[in-house]
């Protein structure tokens, strides 16, 4: 919880931000390189790159490197929904091997009886 | 380009159960008896869902609140030792789309008048099938709890 809640600050902190929101909500559409990103923004390559590091470092984006172009894509919503299933199959299937116990209990009941 | 992510996950179940192993077991291989706990209610059978139980036998599921997406469960038995251990993989979708792909086992071990069961699942989450809707959806509400804070709201 604790960690979640310091993730969530440096979230807040890096999307506090009119550039960095803007570089998320275009990669919202799909990955895109260091320079598209820069494209509708009026500012140096290099200062992009010092946004995309600090959107990079809370987990919101993650990039890659292929020869010399950076290419950024949207992380976190793509890995929450992922944690989402996990826990929800476990907690499904816990709530599943319950009944199993119920239904084993009401067959043993049944079958005891003469 | 893609969008596509693969997750995976391991993670084990394990229960002790008042009964004895042989039934345990019939309440893994009998459809009437699974509908009443898999599904959770007896009348699924034949509505919705549907139990082969032998290898190479198909089981599946498909539902889903009316209007809404349509969950379908669908799997096959690999392996079955009786009273013992099963075997199978299964699928997930929402709708058209593939979501997730799993191999579970189960194993009983009868200890006289009581059984516990293992269950183990290995899975994988594919995400590519509806990714940059989600990321959008997350995206906009952390955006808006972002200006719920910055409004005080929160505080």
């Amino acid at each position: 919880m604790l960690d979640q809640t310091i993730d969530l600050d440096r979230t807040f902190q890096a999307l506090a931000d009119k550039s960095r929101r803007t570089m998320v909500e275009r990669l919202t559409l799909g990955p895109a390189s260091v320079s598209e990103l820069a494209a509708p923004l009026a500012m140096s390559l290099a200062a992009v790159l010092q946004h995309v590091q600090v959107l990079e470092s809370c987990g919101l984006v993650k990039t890659e490197k292929v020869g010399r172009t950076r290419t950024c894509r949207m992380e976190r919503a793509a890995m929450s929904a992922a944690e989402q299933w996990i826990t929800d199959r476990r907690r499904g299937w816990e709530a599943r091997l319950d009944r199993l116990g119920d239904v084993l209990n009401e067959v043993a009941t049944t079958e005891e009886r003469p | 380009m893609t969008l596509s992510t693969a997750v995976h996950d391991t993670f084990v179940i394990e229960r002790t159960y008042d009964a004895p192993v042989a039934l345990v077991f019939e309440a893994w291989a009998d459809p009437t008896l699974k509908a009443r706990w898999f599904v959770g209610s007896r009348e699924a059978l034949g509505a919705g869902y549907d139990l082969d139980f032998r290898v190479g036998g198909r089981e599946a599921f498909r539902g889903g609140p009316p209007g809404g997406t349509v969950h379908t469960y669908e799997s096959r038995f690999h392996d079955i030792v009786p009273e013992q251990r099963i075997v199978y993989t299964y699928e997930m979708y929402a709708d058209e789309a593939r979501i997730s792909v799993s191999v579970a086992t189960v194993e009983f071990h009868g200890e006289g008048a009581v059984t516990r069961l293992v269950l183990t699942e290995q899975g994988v989450f594919l995400d590519d099938h509806d990714t940059a809707a989600q990321r959008e959806e997350g995206t906009r509400s952390l955006l808006e709890s972002l200006a719920a804070s910055l409004r005080g709201d929160d505080s």
